[in-house]
């Protein structure tokens, strides 16, 4: 890791309101090319948010976001494509075409972006396909796997052109435990071998430890606290011990108060009323 | 009277017509926004190296023309056949039974063709496409496209768009063969014609340009009706609910928008041709 050389990913005071409700606020990290970070918080804290502005389909309400130096805020949409085939992004669900197989979801950021032979892009894909332990799958339908290999098959396609950059939304959630360590040894021998830098968003402990060379933890929208993996765990923030040590009692609120809650006005609390008058159609 | 005025006024300003405002608003800006999209890629892109592919354009072909061809046929084979019946039953009162075929050929070219099959069409073919991609939104698969840095509209809208373009038209080509065909079983086996008489008849009385503003509407149909699809499917929020409204919603739309530009396109052939 060069510390000289310009971040990859440079966060600038990132600020994202939808409405009254600020998700975001006063954001501002980098990220350095080789670097492997987590992002992690509990659900709702706007860790899936930033990474949507990082990958540009957000608009930041203000601040910026530079990917390789490039400021993707302010970018138009056929200029933030050219930036986009540089990085990967695994989504959560993976996000395969159900309309294609295996094999052609992993073919077609292939097929769109490079002028390589069908024959060329095949034994790409079986090549992708067996880092993430899917050989002989190529023609089975996204709805034939299991929710962990769609994943997998995510996976494989974010990596299909060698991206300098890969963003992953919970790489391992719905895993078992040797494919999560799978999937964290490639992730490893990405970043060490090929200098692919990581950005991770993460509520898996065990997965985030392995991997990270620096954490973020979010709560309420703004970071609570960076460092490396050993400052997180030696932290004294009540909030980031009980988080990486999933406790239930602390100072990360479980449910949303009332006030909070008069955002979403469509979901009106309910008054109390017990299941056995309910279903008998009387009031109590 | 000022109070009343200011009461009717008001109406206008009430939080349901406002809000019906915003979303008719939104919804044609995002079918303009759409459209020109569309057009870039079709027109403008190509010259700058970004081809479509057309090997899509074929598959979809299939799937929104070829597979919708027998529904096609019975339609406008029932509604041949009605026509024929209808028209006799109204000119043996006046012994002018010899215009049955011309009766038929004209209300189908012109009218009867283009609007009952493109109903069909989007009965069929526009619910499905605007349920697929409504459900390619809820699934992430379009956001996925679009950090693949694959344009959603060159990569689902384009193929489709074009595939409508063809199998429309085409579509009510063999649907007014067909409507035609049921004319003559009528013709042949109810009233007193021969399949030669009937066939001159049928052919004297049409010109090309009664199935050229046939074809023309047909074209403008099939425009509208994968636009409001696509429209619709791309901009779903909310789910599998979500996509049923969609889907819905593009069937309504397309439906309402088919009929009045059938109007007006008659009218202007009407009026200005």
């Amino acid at each position: 890791m060069n510390s000289n050389e310009a971040p990859i990913i440079e966060v600038v005071d990132l600020v994202r309101k939808f409405g009254d409700r600020t998700v975001l606020n006063d954001i501002s990290f980098n990220v350095h090319r080789g670097e492997t970070l987590v992002i992690m918080g509990g659900s709702g804290c706007g860790k899936s948010t930033l990474l949507r502005h990082m990958i540009g389909s957000m608009k930041p309400t203000s601040g910026s976001v530079k990917i390789f130096g490039e400021e993707i805020a302010t970018m138009k949409e056929r200029e933030i494509g050219r930036v986009r085939q540089r990085f990967g992004m695994l989504f959560q669900s993976g996000a395969l075409l159900a309309s294609l197989t295996v094999g052609e979801n992993v073919a077609l950021p292939l097929f769109q972006h490079t002028e390589r032979s069908a024959d060329e892009i095949e034994e790409i894909v079986k090549q992708k396909l067996q880092m993430v332990g899917l050989t002989g799958f190529e023609d089975l339908k996204p709805d034939e796997i299991s929710g962990g290999m769609k994943k997998r098959v995510g996976l494989a396609r974010a990596l299909a052109l060698d991206p300098e950059l890969l963003f992953s939304d919970e790489p391992t959630s719905g895993l078992d435990p040797i494919m999560t360590a799978v999937v964290d040894q490639l992730t490893l021998k990405l970043a060490h071998g090929s200098h692919m830098t990581a950005v991770v968003v993460s509520h898996d402990m065990t997965s985030a430890f392995r991997i990270a060379t620096r954490m973020i933890m979010l709560g309420h929208g703004s970071i609570v606290a960076q460092g490396t993996p050993e400052e997180i765990r030696t932290s004294t923030n009540p909030e980031v011990h009980q988080f990486i040590n999933g406790e239930a009692d602390g100072p990360i609120p479980l449910n949303l108060s009332q006030d909070e809650h008069e955002h979403h006005q469509h979901v009106k609390p309910r008054p109390f009323v017990s299941a056995r008058f309910r279903f008998h159609h009387k009031t109590p | 009277m000022v109070i009343l005025l200011a009461a009717k006024l008001s109406a206008f300003f009430d939080p349901r017509v406002l809000s019906f405002c915003a979303s008719a608003y939104r919804i044609l800006k995002n079918y303009l926004q759409l459209n020109i999209s569309l057009l870039y890629w079709i027109l403008i892109a190509p010259f700058t190296g970004q081809f479509f592919k057309i090997s899509p354009v074929f598959r979809q072909m299939v799937f929104i023309g070829v597979r919708a061809a027998p529904m096609v046929a019975l339609t406008a084979f029932s509604v041949g056949v009605t026509l024929a019946m209808q028209a006799a039953h109204s000119l043996q009162q006046l012994g002018a039974e010899i215009y049955v075929p011309d009766l038929v050929m004209v209300t189908l070219l012109r009218e009867m063709g283009p609007v009952l099959i493109a109903v069909i069409v989007i009965g069929r073919s526009g619910s499905a496409v605007a349920a697929e991609l409504g459900t390619m939104k809820v699934s992430e698969e379009i956001e996925a496209l679009e950090v693949m840095a694959i344009n959603p509209v060159q990569y689902l809208v384009v193929p489709r768009f074009l595939a409508m373009l063809v199998m429309l038209p085409a579509l009510t080509i063999f649907g007014n063969y067909i409507g035609v065909f049921g004319g003559w079983a009528v013709c042949t086996f109810a009233l007193d014609f021969n399949t030669a008489g009937y066939v001159l008849r049928a052919l004297q009385s049409a010109d090309t340009w009664d199935l050229y503003s046939g074809m023309i509407k047909s074209a403008v149909f099939a425009w509208i009706v994968i636009t409001i699809a696509c429209n619709a499917g791309l901009h779903v929020e909310g789910g599998a609910e979500g996509v049923g409204q969609a889907t819905t919603a593009s069937v309504v739309q397309a439906l309402l928008a088919m009929l009045v530009t059938n109007a007006v396109l008659t009218g202007i052939f009407f009026f200005a041709v």
